[in-house]
């Protein structure tokens, strides 16, 4: 097991070396940073002494090297637009985007698992057509088009909730949230259900499916064969096996929630991370953009390793000495 | 693909039924085939098709059948600014079936001119994806080794981001680099280039995989070695056995393009304005949300939705005829 | 006589395809006494895992039993409601299937499948289940029992998985175990030691097995009597050694000149001519009509049904006079 999370440690650590790689192009070689950083008037031979300073006219290896290891210490230069350190920048609106993410990860989750369960148990009842149905629209739905009928519902029809921003936030020192209060609460329903929809029918599609296919395998066969209650096969086999594969599948998923916030905070007006990328995107703000790619990968490398951690918990076969045996 | 391997494979121990003499003739083949039974025999399916055509032929013959030009600036009167559907404006002769929107444009054509738009830079993107990820799974799935985990690698790596994260970072890229007079020309390219590049690696996973079956195959080897050039193979044997998941894939891939595109217009980072795609248009009647000019964002949603929705139904019944195991 | 443990008296199951319905099973007519072995042979697709499925209650939808009863000590089972017919499964019919590397849930352990079965079937506490349960693998021949009932199916091997699911088949006390081709999926070498064990617990327990095989050589070995299976039909029904010694059906007659015997010189194998037809292109009158070496021109229009021209003995021809039908 140690050697299993080892290999995947360092499986990590090449991806993500491969994906600062790219954020290092990004950040060196689209734009100028030197013109970014200065105005027209300074002259040729000023930007030439910044240029060695800034280290611009070392080799590539070593100004790549140099990136790695400001990365590691969370060193991103300063933002063209606001003239801030992009580190702080990021962290500052990170509170926002973790909350909503969180919040619309366990929806999705909740929903998704017991309506994908109820819908492979019932694969005949109008109640599961109507979910299947519903699904299917849902994934054909752009994320933005939900969160605009969703505040036109219930902001400008109903007047229940509010239509952006992130209400009231208490400062705990180092993260403010909006889930202390009342008004922080109410603004995030809107935007937390927008993001988990996505999320929401694809673990419900994945957990029907699978649960579709263990319930035709021979275990279950054998389960029902051997007199075992309705319940104990449906609730206990069959869930527990639906659930292996799912874990990974969804696991994933929620790292991607974090990156599709993009498109609800910009819906939202949340001052997340995601708005703050795609204001860069727009004003091409090359540092943000490439510290935001770094902070992406970052979740899904720790996230894919928190699952793969789990998949051996749950699953005996891969945890026998070497798995030699398992099948 | 002959009538007898589309049979539902049979549960264990069923029979398998065995199909009627049929007659002869290739169109009587074809309505009679077990493809065109399953259409037949699924409404959704039958109104998805006729959806997704209507809207394709609007979209093409928009020139033709357009009442009005939209992007003609002097057939335009800002007068007749948010006038609402099906009336005529208070202060010219023009009657406007879906309203007019801010700039007294017709909705209607706008529609047609954006769906245009929005169906191009899908069809384009999707073409795109599918010809790269087609020759990059053949590569590795023919030759394996250092080739094949390269690409792989990188298609995995690439598939645990969402797609709009990476078009994104593509478009930020590509205005950084792009000299600012041509970014408005390049535009709906760079997002082509954009959203092609960030759905390429479904493709090659899918042909990989398939590839490396139909390589051990004996009809391979046998070309193998009578000394067939494996360029030839690859056309010859091995593309013509994935064309089946490819076209599956790139049906839902196409349903994905036109959200995708949506979305990054909707953002303010895909089409320029002089050229407006449905998401550009949601975004502009975004803005009326509140004030009630509720026709400039509702139909051009609608047809968004019904196009991505129509697209995605026709993907999902493709994918069930073609794969009877799945049923 | 005593009565039969279980009668099946006409059972026949459809499966509704889009070309109209298919009849996997028709009109079968069988009994097993108390603590028999009854042998089941065919080629695939004859039918006689069907019958299996169908005596337990576990038909796929859309197949269903269209017509005919089973009876479980006189008592109609095929209809019962769907939780009367759970309790009946485990604890008064057991059934083994096929390929123990995929009958057995992956992800509990041998104790809690074993477990768990007995506690849905008999009110043990979990130490007194836990206990039996060791007692069972024991009794299969796991050796070191008490050690290896935590481990995983995938801990071992695919014969001591066939054991585990014997094991589990019997763990209520079954009547009846209905062994659904237990060995096919086995190494040549551990066949005949799976066999032994089953039929040796069973003997034991006085439970009766309805053993499926296409394996001629393990019914001569095991069965009682045997019952011959054609397209979803009876072919034959009696005492194993009579119908080894002096097949009635020209079907078995066949399948019997189609195993090679010690001692015997030839210079091919024989064999049947032609191929079982498959269940949608049964001829009319008897199925085997086209491939019958001893066909007359009634075979080609009436099906026969099962006669029974030796008393014990049942054959479904017309080369037997039709007085004697039973």
């Amino acid at each position: 097991m140690l050697a299993f999370i080892i290999r995947r440690l360092a499986q990590s650590v090449l991806v993500m070396l491969f994906v600062a790689l790219i954020a290092f192009v990004i950040f060196r070689y689209v734009g100028d940073p030197i013109a970014s950083m200065v105005g027209v008037e300074t002259r040729l031979e000023d930007q030439e002494i910044m240029r060695d300073r800034l280290g611009l006219n070392d080799p590539a290896v070593i100004q790549f090297l140099r990136f790695v290891g400001n990365a590691m210490q969370g060193e991103f230069g300063i933002s063209y637009r606001l003239q801030q350190p992009v580190t702080e920048l990021i962290l500052s609106r990170l509170p926002a985007t973790i909350e909503l993410a969180f919040a619309s990860a366990m929806i999705a989750l909740v929903f998704g698992v017991v309506l994908g369960v109820f819908t492979a148990l019932k694969p005949k009842s109008l109640l599961s057509g109507a979910v299947m149905s519903a699904s299917l629209i849902g994934v054909s739905l752009p994320t933005f088009l939900i969160g605009i009928g969703l505040i036109y519902i219930f902001s400008v029809e109903l007047g229940w909730l509010p239509s952006f921003g992130r209400g009231e936030v208490v400062d705990l020192g180092w993260w403010r949230t909006g889930l202390l209060t009342e008004t922080g609460l109410k603004s995030l329903i809107l935007p937390a259900i927008t993001l988990s929809l996505f999320q929401l029918t694809l673990i419900m599609r994945l957990v029907r499916a699978e649960m579709l296919e263990v319930l035709r395998t021979e275990y279950i066969r054998f389960a029902r064969a051997r007199g075992l209650t309705q319940r104990a096969i449906n609730f206990g086999h069959a869930l527990k096996n639906t659930l292996v594969p799912v874990i990974t599948i969804t696991g994933l998923q929620l790292g991607s929630v974090i990156a599709f916030a993009i498109v609800t905070e910009t819906v939202f007006q949340w001052p997340g991370v995601g708005s703050l990328f795609i204001t860069s995107v727009q004003v091409v703000d090359v540092p943000v953009m490439a510290a935001y790619l770094m902070f992406i990968a970052l979740v899904f490398v720790l996230i894919n390793l928190v699952v793969d951690i789990l998949y051996f918990v749950v699953d005996p076969r891969l945890r026998v000495d070497g798995g030699s045996s398992g099948k | 693909m002959s009538s007898q391997d589309m049979t539902p494979a049979p549960a264990p121990g069923t029979p398998a039924p065995v199909a009627p003499p049929r007659p002869t003739g290739r169109l009587r083949r074809m309505l009679d085939s077990d493809i065109f039974y399953s259409w037949k025999r699924s409404p959704v399916t039958v109104i998805a098709t006729f959806t997704a055509l209507f809207l394709i032929l609007m979209a093409l013959m928009a020139p033709l059948i357009a009442p009005h030009d939209p992007f003609n600036p002097a057939s335009l009167n800002l007068m007749d600014g948010f006038t609402p559907p099906a009336s005529a404006s208070a202060f010219s002769d023009n009657w406007f079936l879906m309203g007019a929107d801010n700039q007294g444009r017709d909705v209607l054509s706008t529609i047609m001119y954006g769906s245009r738009v929005s169906l191009f830079v899908g069809f384009m993107a999707t073409l795109f994806a599918v010809v790269m990820g087609m020759g990059l799974g053949l590569a590795a799935g023919y030759n394996g080794g250092m080739i094949d985990a390269v690409i792989m690698r990188v298609a995995d790596i690439q598939l645990s981001f969402p797609a709009i994260l990476i078009a994104l970072l593509i478009f930020g890229v590509a205005r950084g680099v792009i000299p600012a007079n041509q970014q408005e020309s390049m535009a709906i390219w760079v997002l082509i280039l954009a959203i092609g590049l960030s759905n390429w690696a479904q493709f090659a996973r899918t042909v990989r995989g398939a590839t490396m079956v139909e390589r051990e195959k004996d009809y391979v080897a046998a070309a193998r070695i009578m000394g067939v050039h494996p360029v030839l193979i690859l056309l010859r044997h091995i593309l013509p056995n994935v064309l089946g998941p490819v076209l599956v894939i790139g049906t839902i891939g196409l349903a994905l393009a036109i959200i995708e595109e949506a979305t990054l217009s909707f953002l303010g980072v895909g089409v320029p304005p002089t050229q407006p795609s449905l998401g550009t248009l949601i975004r502009i009647g975004q803005q009326y949300l509140f004030s009630g000019e509720w026709w400039i964002l509702f139909f051009p949603a609608m047809t968004l939705i019904l196009l991505a929705l129509s697209v995605n139904l026709l993907g999902d019944w493709l994918r069930d005829a073609l794969n009877p195991k799945l049923r | 006589m005593t009565e039969p443990l279980l009668s099946v008296r006409g059972l026949t199951v459809e499966f509704p395809t889009r070309h109209g319905i298919l009849t996997a099973v028709e009109d079968i007519d069988l009994d097993i006494m108390p603590g028999e072995v009854l042998g089941m042979v065919g080629e695939s697709g004859a039918g006689k895992s069907m019958t299996g499925n169908a005596i337990i209650g576990l038909i796929e939808p859309p197949g269903r039993i269209a017509r005919g009863e089973v009876l479980l000590k006189g008592q109609r089972i095929d209809n019962l409601p769907p939780d009367e017919m759970r309790a009946i499964r485990g604890r008064r019919i057991g059934m083994i299937f096929q390929d123990p590397l995929t009958s057995l849930n992956p992800l509990y352990r041998i104790s809690d499948q074993l477990v768990e079965t007995i506690r849905t079937h008999l009110p043990l506490s979990r130490d007194a289940a836990l206990k039996r349960a060791i007692g069972l693998l024991d009794d299969v021949g796991i050796p070191d029992a008490a050690r290896r009932i935590d481990d995983y199916p995938h801990q071992f091997s695919g014969g001591m998985r066939q054991r585990v699911v014997i094991a589990l088949a019997l763990c209520a006390e079954p009547d009846l175990v209905i062994a659904d081709e237990p060995t096919t999926a086995l190494d040549v070498s551990v066949q005949a030691q799976i066999i032994e064990v089953m039929k040796q617990l069973c003997a034991e327990r006085g439970a009766a097995i309805l053993l499926v095989t296409h394996d001629m050589g393990v019914i001569a070995e095991t069965a009682d009597r045997v019952a011959v299976m054609y397209a979803g039909r009876i072919a034959e029904i009696g005492p194993v050694r009579d119908v080894i010694k002096h097949a009635m059906h020209p079907y078995t007659a066949g399948l019997m000149g189609a195993i090679p015997r010690l001692g015997e010189n030839l210079d091919r194998l024989s064999q049947i001519p032609g191929a079982m037809p498959r269940l949608s292109a049964i001829p009319q009158g008897c199925a085997f009509n086209p491939r019958c070496p001893r066909v007359m021109d009634r075979c080609r229009v009436d099906r026969p049904g099962l006669l029974e021209p030796v008393p014990g003995r049942r054959v479904a021809c017309w080369l037997y006079p039709e007085e004697a039908q039973a």
